[in-house]
């Protein structure tokens, strides 16, 4: 049961996007389209995984004093695993991704599991807890990314579902806060009402 | 005038803020106050320029010579947090009332997504110039300064205003940040 608890911790109550707002960059840039969103959104679960992991693993040999640095580093390193990976097998991600696949290593959420949860638990929790956490973040930045899409270009995955030209406001920069704000908004309104 | 140029749509058309989501965190983290908007903005100008000079002679003269472009993000990120460290020190032993000012920002922006993402940016855009680099990432840090310092004027006047309980806070400052970016896309088409 508690094993359960810290994996789906991260998908509703801790959600770490839409309740602790952290890693609000990627959010923002790649919500134009659903496929862009999950395509992040597995990218950084990915990197939490294996950053928690290791993280966890070395807690006891990195020096207090020094493990912000260690952490970044062994995060830097599976972020830079990723972008070469995204590169070769899947150009078309890369590509529409850009910049923000290396700046997965600032993303607060990355770090700041690292520093909450995998630098006091064990292997196996915090695995959990990275998987919990990028399951969380890739929900919340592809309902973002559904919106965006459907009312910005009138597409799912591509696919036309609402034959209109598109709101194009919705694709740009102000539509990615405006849906932002409402999808937490609307977050706050589900969880008062539940209470 | 090819400055002049740049420039321009650094600050305003390509704003780093409202149309390229960089630096988000401290955009809706420090923007309470005009004050503290105030304070974060010179210190990302000081340190992004000192970064960006930094990392791009390490990418002209390293990176680039002996081939070893895969460990970009890693040197980068190493570097930045390093350098912020230094400026840290360095501030506190010659100019304390200036450590008082920035001080308190400057850990905050080793984790600030800015930062790194300029350094990147500008490598693509700039790839053998170090001045150019140094110029274009001035003017980005200008354009963070302003729409920071816009914003928490905002934030300001909308402390005095009633807001729906699930608006509050993030909510009802992503909204305004939409309609300042809005604003900004008026400045599409200048260059």
């Amino acid at each position: 049961m508690n094993k359960i608890k810290i994996l789906t911790n991260g998908f509703i109550k801790e959600n770490p996007t839409l309740v602790l707002v952290l890693g609000t960059c990627p959010s923002l840039a790649v919500t134009t389209s659903i496929f862009n969103a999950l395509g992040m959104g597995m990218a950084t679960t990915f990197v939490l995984l294996m950053s928690n992991a290791l993280i966890s693993l070395l807690k006891n040999v990195i020096p207090d004093k020094v493990r912000i640095p260690s952490y970044i580093l062994v995060i830097a390193t599976f972020v830079s695993i990723v972008d070469l990976v995204i590169q070769g097998f899947v150009p078309a991600l890369s590509a529409s991704l850009g910049i923000f696949i290396p700046l997965i290593v600032v993303n607060c959420i990355v770090l700041g599991r690292a520093e909450a949860f995998a630098s006091k638990n064990t292997v196996f929790d915090s695995m959990l807890d990275g998987i919990g956490m990028g399951i969380g973040f890739t929900i919340a930045i592809t309902i973002i990314a559904f919106f965006r899409e459907l009312l910005g270009s009138g597409t799912l995955f591509g696919q036309t579902i609402i034959p209109f030209d598109g709101i194009l406001i919705f694709v740009l920069a102000p539509g990615a806060f405006i849906v932002f704000g409402f999808t937490i908004a609307a977050v706050r309104w589900l969880q008062n009402r539940n209470k | 005038m090819y400055y002049i140029l740049m420039i321009i749509g650094a600050v305003l058309v390509n704003n780093i803020i409202l149309a390229q989501f960089l630096g988000i965190c401290p955009f809706l983290g420090v923007s309470n106050k005009i004050s503290t908007a105030v304070g974060m903005g010179a210190a990302v100008v000081f340190v992004m320029t000192l970064a960006t000079m930094v990392t791009s002679i390490i990418n002209i003269y390293l990176l680039i010579p002996f081939n070893i472009l895969f460990l970009q993000t890693i040197v980068f990120i190493l570097v930045i947090a390093a350098l912020v460290q230094m400026v840290e020190i360095i501030l506190k032993k010659i100019s304390p009332p200036l450590y008082q000012a920035l001080g308190i920002f400057l850990p905050l922006i080793t984790t600030n997504c800015a930062v790194l993402g300029v350094a990147i940016l500008v490598t693509q855009k700039f790839p053998t110039s170090i001045f150019d680099s140094v110029i274009y990432t001035i003017s980005i840090a200008v354009g963070f300064t302003l729409a920071i310092v816009i914003f928490a004027g905002i934030r300001e006047q909308m402390d005095t205003v009633d807001i729906p309980k699930g608006m509050q806070g993030v909510p009802i400052a992503l909204i305004t940040a939409g309609i300042l970016s809005l604003a900004f896309m008026g400045f599409a088409g200048l260059v």
